[in-house]
């Protein structure tokens, strides 16, 4: 059994936030978190454009822009290790074919293990726990850098009502 | 219009539980209903008709999951929604039917 409450810092890989992407399209934003987390090395062996292919197939069954200028393109993944995500900030916005049929700012890219969906739905639960705050998206939205992101997830953690 | 009150208790039966994909397929059905749609785990009562607040039961297979519904439409409401949930299992596999099931989501 994995712990209660899984945290926003277990699993968002704090390196690979983008605060300002320079992607323009739903596509191009999911190529760019991947390779973010490709760069710090948390992919391992796992090529990022494997990973983005994944991730845009997936995407193109059913949008997870949820609506609210958010969204969490996720994929399971057989040879991930671990459940790991990477926050990316658009300021100007990208369509997502969200639900609301909004813009997207915020996009939290998920990649989980192929085997442990309980770890999956644990960190899919935390990230919309906060996402549900009106308060933690529009901190979320307004960060500009990096730094910023990485207070907001931390002060997550310790406020459950962030 | 008559407005009832029911409740049944379902338990998640698909391998991967209630990840966004069937969460996405419970909300379509509850919002079919006029019927106001809750659904609990033990820790918390959630809007069944939210994709958001699904999503935030990781529901695991075999998790037991409380759906309420309120309104003319009770009854139908909740006979949907089971139906989904345990007989066709969000068309997911059983955990038995995992071998050989390519990973896809």
């Amino acid at each position: 059994m994995l712990e209660q409450y899984m945290k926003l810092m277990d699993f968002v890989c704090l390196d690979a936030i983008v605060p300002d992407l320079e992607a323009n399209d739903r596509d191009g934003a999911i190529y760019e978190l991947a390779g973010s987390l490709a760069k710090i090395g948390a992919l391992g062996k796992i090529k990022p454009d494997e990973v983005a292919k994944a991730v845009i197939e997936r995407e193109n069954e059913a949008s997870t822009g949820m609506g609210k200028g958010v969204a969490v393109p996720h994929v399971k993944h057989a040879k991930a290790k671990r459940v790991m995500a990477a926050i990316g900030q658009s300021s100007r916005g990208i369509d997502f074919a969200a639900l609301d049929k909004k813009p997207v700012y915020s996009i939290i890219l998920l990649i989980s293990p192929g085997n442990d969906p309980e770890q999956h739905l644990q960190a899919m639960e935390n990230i919309f726990r906060h996402l549900q705050q009106e308060q933690f998206r529009k901190f979320l939205r307004q960060a500009q850098t990096k730094e910023q992101i990485i207070d907001l997830v931390e002060e997550a953690d310790e406020n459950p009502s962030l | 219009m008559e407005n009832k009150i029911c409740e049944k208790e379902v338990t998640i039966g698909n391998a991967d539980g209630l990840h966004m994909r069937p969460a996405m397929q419970f909300v379509d059905i509850a919002n079919r209903f006029q019927s106001n749609i809750q659904v609990s785990n033990n820790e918390n009562t959630v809007d069944g008709k939210s994709i958001m607040q699904m999503s935030m039961l990781a529901a695991t297979v075999g998790t037991k999951l409380s759906i309420s519904a309120e309104g003319s439409d009770a009854e139908d409401a909740i006979e949907a929604l089971r139906e989904l949930v345990e007989d066709k299992k969000f068309d997911e596999p059983a955990p038995d039917q995992e071998a050989g099931h390519s990973e896809k989501k």
